[in-house]
Order: structure tokens, then sequence, then C-alpha cells
């Protein structure tokens, strides 16, 4: 057995150390050793986005992300996209447009939505579609996530475009 | 998945010292060796993560050219304003390879090592002029990039070497580059013909004086179609020139049936897209 190795990170603004064999990947240590289940596992090879999160700001498959390699990086989740007064426009967008069914797509979704929305606080349709071809959904068809998105962009450009998904 | 040490060296020869012991594989973006340790289609006893060498994160335009390191990301290539200016298809390839979480992590330097034959950034390096500059327990290296891959999966990296830049020469004058592939999808597949072409102008933008055209997915790795290149130096950039010359790459290509296409059809698309890539390549240069 590998020697285990202690991973200092901050998750959702908290610093924490965790434990964790080099083979065990970031969306396992986030499930299995942190019962942080907030984030789903799809595919587990890169395809279906479901397990996205966000490493130093960028989105990434957390299936695609070794725990170890996160040494020092900023993590942010699911859980921590919510804040004390409640859910934000994103979240909010996404249920009141019925843009999500089974769920299971969602986090990661929202992750993906989260980061676009940063780096493009008012895209197209075509920008939304192409920034989410990483994240799929077997569900909805995608029409009623687009439009989702676009209803986030308009309440956070409506709070002056700078409060955060 | 099956358990290895993990080494994060800071320095080139701690790399190539960790890399040089059976079965170390370097780590940089990871998102085809961690998908290849799950499955068990590679075996490590370790894992080099190559990420935290200075050399390996170089990106930088200067007199002699562009120097990208080989662990630098899709995504950081995507937002250099110089590589988009000077280095279009490296752009347009980077910009297409998986999706958005993909590029975050993906390295051009890794889709080179992974050696696929429908890798998208190889035939946009190989347009561009990409030298390979590779170091080991010997030295270093240079390997113009039409050298690297031998096969599928295949590449001349010998143990305990490792790909650390790749050099490509300033581009001069009236010159530019593209990269386009077909896909049955919008986004998020694999090439099922992929073609990377730099072409160069004379100053009245009326003659051709340099081109290289790359094609990838139609072989058993991406490849320079020389008899193309040879071809287009001393024409004139039109449509009939660059039809002619999807004539000719349709004659050197070996591609396979597979359920992506067949062979005919991608031979139909091989003829299709270097028209169409060499058009655009060619607008480009006109305009600078």
């Amino acid at each position: 057995m590998a020697t285990q190795r202690i991973v200092s990170t901050t998750i959702n603004g908290t610093e924490k150390s965790l434990l964790c064999e080099p083979r065990q990947t970031l969306l396992e240590v986030l499930r299995d050793n942190l019962n942080m289940t907030g984030t789903k596992e799809g595919c587990s090879n890169g395809n279906c986005g479901a397990c996205t999160v966000l490493l130093n700001g960028d989105p990434v498959t957390s299936c695609l992300v070794l725990a170890v390699e996160c040494e020092g990086t900023e993590i942010e989740t699911i859980e921590g996209i919510a804040t004390k007064d409640g859910l934000t426009p994103v979240q909010n967008a996404f249920l009141e447009n019925a843009a999500l069914q089974c769920g299971i797509c969602t986090p990661g979704f929202i992750m993906s939505t989260k980061a676009l929305l940063k780096q493009n606080p008012n895209p197209t349709e075509e920008e939304i579609r192409f920034y989410l071809a990483g994240n799929l959904c077997r569900c909805t068809g995608y029409d009623k996530i687009v439009g989702a998105v676009q209803d986030a962009a308009q309440r956070q450009c409506g709070a002056g475009c700078t409060s955060d998904a | 998945m099956r358990n290895f040490e993990y080494e994060s060296p800071e320095s080139l020869e701690g790399a190539i010292q960790f890399l040089s012991a059976s079965q170390a594989k370097p780590l940089a973006g990871g998102t085809d060796l961690i998908d290849h340790l799950r499955t068990g289609r590679v075996v490590a006893n370790v894992v080099v993560d190559i990420k935290k060498i200075p050399e390996l994160n170089v990106l930088e335009i200067n007199d002699s050219g562009l120097r990208l390191g080989a662990a630098v990301s899709c995504m950081k290539i995507c937002q250099h304003e110089g590589i988009r200016e000077q280095y279009p298809s490296l752009t347009d390839a980077c910009t297409i390879i998986g999706g958005i979480q993909i590029q975050s992590r993906a390295s051009v330097g890794g889709n080179l090592c992974n050696s696929g034959a429908a890798a998208d950034s190889t035939p946009a390096l190989i347009a561009l002029g990409g030298v390979c500059v590779i170091a080991g327990p010997d030295g270093t290296r240079e390997v113009p990039v039409e050298e690297f891959c031998t096969g599928p999966s295949e590449n001349i990296l010998k143990q305990g070497e490792l790909l650390t830049e790749i050099r490509f020469p300033l581009p001069q004058g009236k010159s530019s580059s593209h990269y386009r592939r077909f896909i049955p999808r919008f986004e998020m597949d694999i090439a099922v013909v992929g073609v990377g072409a730099s072409v160069s102008l004379d100053d009245a933008g009326e003659q051709i004086t340099a081109a290289r055209v790359a094609l990838g997915a139609v072989a058993a790795k991406p490849f320079l179609a020389e008899k193309v290149d040879e071809f287009l130096v001393g024409q004139a950039p039109t449509e009939e020139v660059f039809t002619q010359a999807g004539e000719i790459a349709r004659g050197l290509i070996s591609p396979i049936d597979d359920h992506r296409g067949t062979a005919e059809f991608r031979t139909h698309v091989t003829g299709v897209l270097v028209r169409r890539v060499l058009t655009e390549a060619a607008q480009r240069a006109a305009a600078k």
C-alpha cells in the first residue's frame, strides 16, 4: 500500500487537511472521505461533467483530479454555493425555470454556470451552449437549462453584474 | 484504482530521476492518464506530477518565437492574446479539445505525449513548425513535432525522458494558420478528420510563399502532408488551388473504417476540410 498523504486545501472557504491515498480522485475524497455527497459521480471518465467543482476558480471534472494534486489549492463545491441567506440567483433560476428533472447533473451545471457567469456575465445562447458542452443532462433536453442560465445572468446583472453566483 | 506512489518534483533533474524508474508515469492535466490508470490500460508504480517544474510552465513569445511549456493548460493557451494573434491554429485546437473542464486541466504537451491518431492539437503544432524539446538522463534533444509520434499511442520518448516544451518559429510577414476538424456533434467529440494548416503569402498577398498542411485521424499518426505543401508554393491563394490541394491530400491518407466514419467518408471529408482550412488560413494571412 502506498503511503497515505496529508493534503492541505481550502474547501468552500474553510481550511481543511485531509488524509488520502495517491490513487484517490478528488471526487472520491469529497464523497467518501469528507461525506460531501453534493458532488455527483456520473461517468468517472471526464465526459459527463456531473462531478464538476471549481479548482482555483476553474471548472474541472473532479473524477480526473487526484486529491494529492490539490495541495495548496482552493476548491469550491455545490455545498459552498448557497449562503446563509438562502439560495443564490443561479440556484433560484434553475428551480424556477424547471431546469432539472432527476437532478444528478444539476450540481455540475450550477458549478459550470458560476464559472461561466464570472467570466462572461451576459453570455449569448451560443456561448452558454458551448461553455456547458462538458455537462451532460439526459432529462431536460438542455433548453430549460440554457433558459435558466440566461435568467440567472439577468438576475445577477439586475443586481449590478457584480454579485456572486 | 490500483495504488501508486505520488511525487511532485520542482526541478527537471528531479523529474528525470523519478521517471527513470520502471513504470513511472508523468502527470500533467491527467485527463488521459487518470482515466487510463482507473481502467487499468496504464499501470504505474509511481505517478510524477510535473506541474511544479518551472520549465514546463513556460508560456512566452519572444524574438525567436513561441515557447510553450509541456504542462501549460489549454485554457491558458486559449486566453493568451499573443497566441491568438500569431499562432491562431493553436487557439483553434485548444478551444475545441473536450469541454471547459477538460481545457482547465489538459495540456497540449500531454495531448502530444498521449499520441492519439486523432489528437486535435497535434496537426496544429505540426502546421506551425513546432519542435519538441525533450530532456532525459543523457541530456536534451530536439525533434520536430511530426517526428514525435510513431503510431497509435506510441512516440519516441525513452524511459526517463520528458517532453519539456514545444518551440515555434515567429511567423514572418503575411502568415497565419487555422485548425478545424469534422465531428458528428457540435462539440465534445473525437475528430473524424482534423486539418491544421499554416500559409505564408508574398507582400502583395497574391502568391503562396510557404505552406504546411498537417492531417489528423486519417492515418496511424498525425502527419505533415509534404506533397500538398510542395504543390502550394508559388501558387495563387484561390479556391481552385485549394481544391486541388485537397485532391492531393486525399491521396496521402490511409484512413480506417470505424463507428465515426468509413474510410470512404474520411477521404471525402479530407478533401473538403483541406480546402476550407487553407482558405481560412490564407484569408487570415492576407489580413496581416
